[in-house]
């Protein structure tokens, strides 16, 4: 057993923790959120320089082929910065699957496109009924002539506004809810059929409506085999699930700490409000919280690079466990720093927004409990 | 002991539905159907309508303009209103400064004051908060310096609820450096158009321009705007505050936004059931009604208290953290049930637009759970008030 990171892992941490000290600070990362794209295009040049965004790809692919490890260490460092650059979107989660399962035309063409930093992506899983249920699907891709005809409305793809490809869950068989006969397709962007409703999202980043009628889909863009989608949409999913969480769990380092800062110098009542036994015990549980997932994470970490039985039980665990203790953590946050936390001029409110997201990404708490008690 | 309405309230209760059937504007209904924010002019129709039938500072005293209801009458009225889904009544005035003026003001200011707030003619704010005095009220700075017939004041005020709107503000001033702090605090009318004031807005995490930080650099105030005493403004506050607690409660709504959210989770598919049968969903509406149910009859024990003479006491602290409570919690629930849909995010200003994204109940939840962060931690944040249960009722 050893929970230390090696030679490399050390070397890559150390490298984010400097970008986000030195091109990160709160007033740039706000510049950067109010733009029109939502995140910068010079920041994500510099991630495929340092060689970030081939970082979690296979060798085989094109990558460096690190492993859920290394998506960790990023994702953490990010959390704690609030990066807004669609590392989760276009990398993680978008990336793995044409990792997993393209073909290798797709993967010269589109993923090392990726990886430079000249392509964007977005994975639309997401339908107006389906909430956290991966195999709830109405889009249909149905095959004439060796091109496939894509219908279908897909809500809140991440990144959607950016995407040069989405990759779109679709049905090639089969009824709304089986989990057979989903199929994974890249689709160029500026397919004819394809029309977009592009919006900003609560945590300051931006997503898409993605409606498709009559799109026109080549069966060379099909991913892995027709009908099988849904084995690799969901260890892809899981993946993202991890790196999500240790977003979160940077994210949650910042609030407790910032917390316990705040309270040893806000004086009431003639002292710091942070020697009040009410609010110590507050923010002891506040940090046993933040402990808690991050143990959960590493474990989970561990399993998913080890490929280990149980991945997807733990992945859910993990998720529990964030929900709950983001949303404690972000809610006393708030609340200890009183009326500041509510503004928007201050960054705690910022955490808490991205945290409350993040826990409806890829299922909240109430789901992942389930899960858990069913796998 | 006795649940049951007489046949007067029931008549009453019709009264009353009849009345807002016929009065309340359509207009106005509409966008607090849809949860949008509604403008100056719309929440003073409304409270104007309320006040032309004598229904708006139900808890005055008749002499004042108030009524002679009783609580099982006050009761039935908010409830109504509230399940009609009227705008919240502005408290500052009329809940506010107005018992205030009343129980503490001289006759001319009672003259001067009283028919401003009735009519919503005068919007009120309130000075309480400072920057460096939140929890810890007593220990304020802003200070007024007597100069002639006038008070001179100087110093800044927080989180002052729209006082962008605001054309007085009534304040609590230091008049006096005194050992015992609590004992220097006066309380005092401010004309908002005074020369040397100056408002800067607060932007809040849900987007929106509600509170405000106002500024005071050498502001005339007449000394006749003073009430009660120079130094009695503490008590005027504690008086004030338990008013507010008790006021912030929102019971009435709460249950209509319970009704709403059981109304939509029944609408809202989960797989081939609906969210209403999920169970660990339903649990949690469950939980909040019982709490909901637990709250409003520990609501109807004080006001019962109350009509047979009591003043409402520190009991009024177990409403204020109940009720923030579940307010916080409804609106936990209300975006748990738009899973992604609670996400996209639009400005104050695009809420009212007709392409909202998601189902038309999507775009306010949002904003509305982040706003409601801050009920736990105004009018004595949730800590203060369990303080204040400790001491004042278990005598710790």
């Amino acid at each position: 057993m050893d929970f230390s990171l090696n030679g490399d892992q050390t070397l890559i941490q150390g490298q984010l923790e400097s970008f986000i000290q030195k091109d990160y600070d709160w007033e740039t990362r706000q510049k950067i959120c109010s733009s029109d794209l939502g995140f910068s295009k010079e920041h994500w040049k510099t991630f495929a320089d340092l060689g970030w965004l081939g970082l979690c790809i296979s060798e085989e692919s094109g990558g460096f082929g690190g492993s859920a490890i290394e998506t960790m260490i990023i994702m953490e460092q990010f959390g704690k910065a609030l990066v807004l650059e669609p590392f989760l979107e276009t990398i993680i989660l978008s990336g793995n699957i044409i990792d997993m399962a393209a073909s290798k035309e797709l993967k010269e063409n589109v993923l090392s496109q990726v990886i430079e930093g000249n392509c964007q992506l977005a994975t639309a899983f997401v339908e107006p009924q389906s909430r956290f249920n991966l195999s709830d699907v109405n889009t249909t891709a149905l095959l004439k002539d060796n091109n496939y005809n894509l219908n279908g409305f897909k809500s809140v793809v991440m990144n959607g506004p950016a995407a040069d490809f989405f990759i779109v869950v679709a049905r090639t068989s089969g009824a709304q809810f089986d989990k057979e006969g989903l199929s994974l397709f890249i689709v160029d962007s500026k397919s004819k059929g394809i029309s977009l409703r592009n919006y900003s999202t609560v945590d300051g980043r931006r997503a898409s409506e993605l409606n498709m009628e009559n799109v026109q889909i080549q069966s060379s863009n099909l991913i892995g085999e027709e009908g099988k989608g849904l084995k690799v949409l969901c260890k892809a999913i899981d993946n993202a699930t991890l790196a999500i969480c240790a977003e979160a769990v940077g994210a949650m380092e910042v609030l407790y700490k910032d917390t316990v800062e705040y309270t040893k110098t806000r004086k009431q009542f003639g002292q710091p409000i942070g020697k009040f036994q009410v609010l110590q015990h507050r923010m002891v549980d506040m940090f046993m919280e933040y402990e808690q997932s991050k143990s959960l994470m590493y474990m989970v970490a561990m399993k998913l690079a080890e490929e280990a039985k149980d991945g997807e039980k733990a992945v859910a665990s993990l998720k529990y466990q964030v929900g709950k203790a983001s949303k404690f953590i972000g809610q006393q946050a708030v609340q200890l720093h009183g009326g500041m936390g509510v503004t928007d001029e201050l960054n705690i409110g910022h955490y808490f927004k991205r945290l409350t997201v993040i826990n409806t990404i890829f299922g909240n708490y109430d789901y992942q409990l389930k899960r858990y008690s069913e796998l | 002991m006795d649940l049951t309405f007489s046949e007067k309230d029931l008549e009453f209760k019709a009264e009353v539905q009849y009345f807002i059937k016929e009065n309340y504007p359509a207009d106005i209904k509409e966008k607090q159907d849809n949860r949008l924010p509604l403008e100056k002019e719309e929440i003073v129709r409304w409270q104007k309508i309320l006040a032309n039938q004598g229904w708006f500072a139900i808890n005055w005293p008749k002499e004042y303009g108030g009524t002679d209801w009783t609580p099982t009458q006050k009761y039935i009225f908010q409830n109504e209103l509230a399940a009609a889904n009227t705008p919240i009544q502005i408290p500052f005035g009329v809940n506010m400064c107005g018992p205030v003026i009343y129980s503490f003001g001289t006759k001319q200011q009672k003259e001067d004051y009283l028919p401003g707030i009735i009519n919503s003619d005068v919007w009120w704010c309130q000075g309480y908060s400072e920057p460096g005095s939140g929890s810890d009220l007593a220990s304020l700075t802003t200070k007024a310096e007597k100069k002639g017939d006038s008070y001179i004041v100087n110093g800044a005020k927080t989180w002052t609820t729209l006082a962008q709107h605001a054309d007085w503000i009534f304040c609590l001033i230091r008049t006096e450096s005194t050992a015992i702090k609590q004992e220097g605090i006066s309380f005092m009318l401010i004309d908002m158009k005074s020369s040397g004031i100056e408002i800067k807005p607060i932007i809040t995490i849900d987007g929106s321009h509600e509170v405000n930080m106002v500024y005071f650099d050498n502001v005339e105030v007449p000394s006749s705007n003073l009430v009660g005493e120079e130094g009695q403004g503490w008590n005027i506050a504690k008086f004030l505050l338990m008013h507010e607690r008790t006021g912030i409660a929102g019971l009435a709504s709460l249950k209509r936004e319970l009704r709403r959210i059981k109304d939509i989770a029944a609408s809202t598919p989960i797989g081939e059931e609906c969210l209403m049968d999920d169970a660990s969903f339903k649990l949690k509406v469950n939980q909040a009604e019982i709490e909901l149910l637990a709250t409003e009859y520990t609501e109807l024990r004080t006001l019962s208290a109350i009509s047979v003479g009591g003043a409402p006491g520190p009991e009024s602290s177990i409403l204020k953290i109940k009720g923030t409570e579940l307010q916080q919690t409804l609106s936990e629930l209300s975006i748990e049930m738009l899973a992604y849909y609670s996400h996209p995010f639009f400005s104050e200003q695009e809420l009212g637009s007709n392409d909202s994204i998601g189902p038309t109940h999507a775009s306010s939840a949002m904003p509305h759970y982040l706003n409601f962060r801050k009920v736990t931690i105004y009018g004595g944040s949730n800590e203060i008030q369990r303080n204040v249960i400790a001491k004042a009722i278990l005598g710790l």
